[in-house]
């Protein structure tokens, strides 16, 4: 077996650090998902009125957050508020706002499109039935739609745990800056950590996203 | 339709971000002495994953050149320190917004750096150097041919200095010293520029890998820095330095961080003490 410089893991707290770096990057982007499905279904529901305010709203917000890399938003969030305002955020709130931001435009827009994509004689035949608007979102467009958005939101949930190795630039430490530090701190002792960081760290992902997918799975089928 | 979208979106990005730079620096951001002092806390900026100036050992404490320092600095303030993680392109940024109240990440001095921050009195030399693979020693920067490109790390004096006066060469830019370093050992270009300390480093740590140019451009010094204007936090690190070489306190952490990496050789040529005016 080639050397892949296992034996940092074991040095000192190491591996609890990356397991520490694992948790700080799950907890933003989980905090963050959480904040993007709650505002992103109401964002989204009334979005679907075509040619609403809200609909124009979530058009230019979406706008922006796909021109704009997450790294100018972050510097932006992080920065830029203590320049224009004098606000002092942490790192990893300003994280947290910027995911948030992005995770509900994007949650938005599916939610928009799960709604819509709901037949008309859906809602017509609620309305025949006497529910009033909010019964008819309630119990039956949302149950519909929210089982289609289920396997988007984790494809977006996936892709901001990914994105959280952004967050060293504002000073956050998360799983790969650990992963770097470790490397570089045993340059000499052990030169090919690299390999064996990196895999580590490699598992390390894919199991959290793998364990969010198959919960996924299981809320789908239980919903069905 | 969707142009039209794009563009509005785009309109309302470009008010927002110009909002945010036109109200920058209104207040003063930064805190003084007798602010850090009151707090019993001080924000210090270091690299956290460049072994041996700033690094984090095993046990999650930071370490190096430039920590060793800093910990002096917090015992003789007789405040705590709080290390902050910077990256080489945003330790300027956080001296403009106060969100550090000293850098202390192998910060080069120079001309345009000094008109955004205030830097203290050196406390190291540096050069730029050029480190290649042993199969292809760039000895000098005209063997880079059109085909070949350069790693860089993004905002460091090495980038600076090749646009400056290289143009014709192309840079391969990283954000991260790790993967520059990375980015070399994959053969993902046939140089990397940096400053002559690290290339040095890395040339003795790594099998295969040699200082072509171990000296490029000017003799330029390494200080620590406040935020623009911090008079008072400035001149205490000044006197500080100065203080200091009395018991020539960087050769010292010379000795105790920066020896396995360089070898006893560079000593006296990389040390300043009392900001080389003592001496």
């Amino acid at each position: 077996m080639p050397d892949l410089g296992l034996e940092v893991l074991w040095k000192g707290k190491n591996f609890v650090r990356l397991l520490g770096g694992l948790w700080v990057a799950l907890r933003i982007s989980l905090i963050a998902a959480g904040i993007s499905v709650a505002a992103g279904i109401i964002l989204g529901i009334l979005a679907s009125r075509k040619h609403s305010v809200s609909s124009v709203i979530l058009r230019i917000w979406l706008g922006i957050i796909h021109i704009m890399p997450q790294m100018v938003l972050l510097f932006l969030m992080y920065f830029g508020t203590t320049r224009a305002f004098g606000w002092n955020l942490s790192g990893e709130t300003a994280a947290v706002i910027v995911f948030s931001l992005w995770g509900t435009a994007e949650m938005g827009d599916l939610v928009r499109g799960a709604v819509s994509s709901i037949p008309a004689i859906q809602r017509e035949s609620a309305e025949a039935l006497g529910l009033q608007p909010v019964q008819v979102y309630r119990w039956i467009i949302l149950p519909q739609a929210v089982r289609r958005l289920i396997p988007l939101s984790i494809n977006l949930i996936t892709r901001m745990i990914k994105t959280t190795s952004l967050v060293t630039l504002i000073g956050v430490v998360e799983i790969l800056k650990v992963a770097q530090q470790i490397i570089e701190a045993n340059r000499k002792a052990s030169p090919n950590a690299a390999f064996g960081v990196y895999l580590t760290i490699f598992v390390m992902y894919y199991l959290a996203c793998r364990l969010l997918s198959l919960a996924a799975k299981r809320l789908e089928k239980h919903w069905r | 339709m969707k142009t039209v979208r794009n563009i509005v979106a785009l309109v309302i990005a470009l008010v927002l971000t110009l909002s945010l730079v036109a109200v920058a620096s209104a207040d003063t951001v930064f805190r003084t002495l007798d602010e850090i002092k009151a707090s019993g806390t001080i924000n210090i900026g270091v690299f956290s994953d460049k072994n041996p100036f700033g690094y984090v050992d095993e046990n999650g404490e930071y370490q190096g050149y430039d920590v060793y320092f800093a910990r002096r600095i917090g015992e003789d303030l007789g405040v705590t320190v709080n290390y902050v993680s910077t990256e080489a392109a945003n330790r300027v940024e956080y001296l403009e917004t106060g969100k550090v109240d000293i850098v202390l990440a192998n910060f080069t001095v120079t001309p345009e750096r000094a008109e955004k921050v205030d830097f203290a009195l050196p406390y190291m030399n540096v050069a730029l150097g050029v480190v290649s693979p042993d199969s292809r020693v760039i000895r000098d920067l005209s063997e880079i041919t059109a085909d070949d490109q350069v790693i860089v790390i993004s905002g460091t004096t090495a980038e600076d200095y090749l646009i400056k006066n290289n143009p014709e060469i192309t840079l391969q830019k990283y954000d991260t010293y790790a993967n520059a370093k990375n980015a070399l050992e994959n053969g993902n270009a046939v140089a990397w520029a940096n400053d002559n300390t690290e290339v040095i480093a890395f040339a003795l740590q790594n099998e295969g890998y040699t200082v072509g140019i171990p000296s490029l451009g000017s003799q330029d010094t390494i200080a620590p820095a406040v935020s623009k204007g911090n008079e008072t936090l400035l001149t205490w690190i000044n006197d500080e330095i100065k203080a200091l070489a009395a018991e020539n306190f960087f050769h010292k952490d010379y000795e105790a961080t920066l020896v396995d990496t360089y070898g006893l050789d560079y000593e006296d040529s990389l040390v300043l003490e009392g900001g080389g005016l003592a001496e």
